[in-house]
């Protein structure tokens, strides 16, 4: 591990300022950034631990809804009676991801920040666009069975690791922030994340210096929620393929469908024409391929992760059979 | 280590030299890394030729006793234990999280104490394998993995251990798990549960029937 100086933020506003210092990052739990830094993939020159500030709770919201604080630790939120009985897809998608241990440290925030799990990303040896901008990618002609099926480049492949931003994704929730003057600002998660395209690096819309205070969760819709996640082991493993969905449904009807993949691309994905063609239509296997068919259109495969656009069908269509069992 | 032995560049991929002028230098260090995991020295934590960061202070309240430390804030909670403190119980298998051998309970909530730092812990308890038992009496997860033969080489057994007492909190807690059949009632501990709780401990012995075992003893389920 690179040499760095230790702070303790007393203040968001302080953290947001001494984040916009180069070589600065914030540490909460650190599952993750310890890990990278202990590889070298992140060499912060100073660390701001926002642990001891109050962004620790979980409150409602006038408009029946949770606002969930950035250091809310993954175990407290998944255990939170609210959020299982009003929000099962997350609490489900949290207990899906990690292992208790960890969650008991990751938070809120740290979550939606996480890095890749690349093999390249983490082994500084290899060309990485994303570690070592303009490097090149040494997963499109590698080991990239992990990889992305939708939404890649030619410069990244990478998949978004979380099990929590993707059932958030289907949740239409928003990330809230506040900057070193104390602005405040509300990002849907919808527009929180970004392609690689060029600039892999860039992974969400936050500014320097920017920091999460919390994710606010809009009164819960109607439908039953589950969270299916495909990986390569029964418990603690990334997700091959991950789909939170929400559907509404009666009598072999669907009304309305609500569906965001994991483990496909650079971020929580979200097809809207998919979900059109759910949405007032029969809950059988020829809707259902509709619907696959318009997730899936412009998925590519690089070799290793060829299996993972047959893999999301039928993830799909078991999750779609099971959502509007009457 | 020297950083540059380690961007060996693409084409020699994961290749790790070792100078005569490394050998003579640093002696058994060297040595041992050419047969020990890289991950496994706790000298390889810090890199020594950088220059060192201030000291921090820290306090930690470690199985019931306070212990007033100086330390590189890159000193992970795990070394802080063994390293400073002697309590050599809690291990360093995989130093990324993935193996749980390090894990700890801080403020009764299990951890891993490899992936957070001591000073991020400034004036919290935390208990370690050393801090269970009471005197001669083991705690009854220790006395019920003496029994159950929870363990062959026993490297993971204080993290299994310390895990699953913070496991059986958790229940008690009300916690749910990935396979908790109905998320708005208290789960039943059964096998399925406890293994999914316990999927952060890795035993490569693969003990597992018999942790499992030694667990549902100690929450006075019938084994």
């Amino acid at each position: 591990m690179k040499a760095f100086t230790y702070q303790r933020a007393d203040s968001t506003a302080r953290a947001a300022a001494a984040a916009l210092k180069p070589g600065t990052k914030i540490i909460a739990g650190g599952t993750n950034l310890l890990d990278l830094m202990k590889l070298q993939v992140e060499t912060p020159s100073n660390l701001v631990d926002i642990n001891r500030l109050p962004l620790d709770k979980i409150e409602e919201t006038p408009d029946g809804g949770l606002r969930v604080g950035a250091l809310v630790r993954n175990s407290d939120l998944a255990a939170d009676a609210r959020v299982r009985q009003h929000y099962g897809v997350l609490s489900r998608a949290l207990l899906a991801g990690a292992s208790a241990q960890l969650r008991n440290k990751a938070t809120t925030g740290g979550n939606l920040l996480q890095r890749t799990r690349c093999y390249y990303f983490y082994d500084i040896t290899k060309p990485c666009n994303k570690r070592n901008p303009g490097s090149g990618c040494a997963a499109l002609a590698g080991f990239n069975r992990i990889h992305a099926i939708l939404g890649a480049s030619e410069h990244c492949i990478a998949t978004h690791p979380s099990d929590m931003a993707v059932a958030m994704r289907a949740l239409d929730a928003n990330v809230e922030t506040v900057n070193r003057e104390g602005e405040t600002k509300v990002i849907p998660i919808a527009e929180f994340y970004r392609l690689p395209g060029r600039t892999p690096e860039i992974e969400t819309s936050l500014k320097p210096g920017e920091i999460i205070t919390a994710v606010t969760l809009p009164s819960p819709p109607p439908g039953l929620q589950i969270y299916r996640k495909v990986r390569d082991r029964a418990s603690y493993a990334f997700a091959l393929v991950s789909v939170a969905a929400i559907v509404d449904s009666t009598q072999g009807r669907i009304h309305s469908a609500r569906l965001a993949f994991g483990g496909l691309a650079h971020m929580p994905w979200r097809v809207a024409q998919a979900e059109q063609r759910l949405t007032n239509a029969p809950a059988d296997a020829a809707t259902f391929n509709t619907a696959a068919d318009a997730v899936l259109d412009d998925a590519r495969g690089f070799g290793g992760n060829d299996f993972k656009i047959p893999l999301t069908r039928r993830t799909l269509h078991s999750v779609l059979a099971e959502t509007t069992r009457t | 280590m020297d950083e540059h032995e380690f961007n060996a560049g693409p084409n020699t991929p994961g290749k790790v030299e070792v100078t005569r002028r490394t050998v003579i230098e640093t002696g058994t260090t060297a040595l041992l890394l050419t047969t020990l995991p890289r991950a496994a020295l706790a000298a390889d934590a810090l890199d020594d030729n950088e220059p060192s960061p201030p000291v921090v202070d820290v306090e930690l309240q470690v199985n019931s006793r306070p212990h007033s430390l100086a330390l590189d804030p890159r000193t992970t909670l795990l070394d802080a234990l063994r390293e400073h403190l002697a309590l050599t119980g809690s291990k360093k298998g995989c130093d990324h999280g993935q193996c749980g051998a390090c894990t700890v309970l801080i403020e009764g909530r299990r951890i891993n104490s490899c992936l957070t730092l001591a000073v991020m812990h400034d004036g919290q308890s935390v208990t370690t394998i050393e801090g269970l038992a009471l005197g001669d009496n083991l705690n009854p997860m220790q006395a019920a993995f003496v029994e159950h033969d929870g363990f062959q080489c026993g490297y993971c057994t204080s993290g299994q251990i310390c895990s699953a007492i913070g496991m059986l909190a958790e229940c008690r807690h009300g916690m749910p798990s990935y396979v908790t059949e109905d998320l708005t009632q208290d789960a039943e501990l059964t096998d399925a549960e406890i293994r999914e709780r316990m999927s952060g401990n890795i035993c490569r012995c693969a003990a597992y029937p018999n942790i499992v075992a030694a667990i549902k003893q100690t929450a006075g389920l019938p084994t």
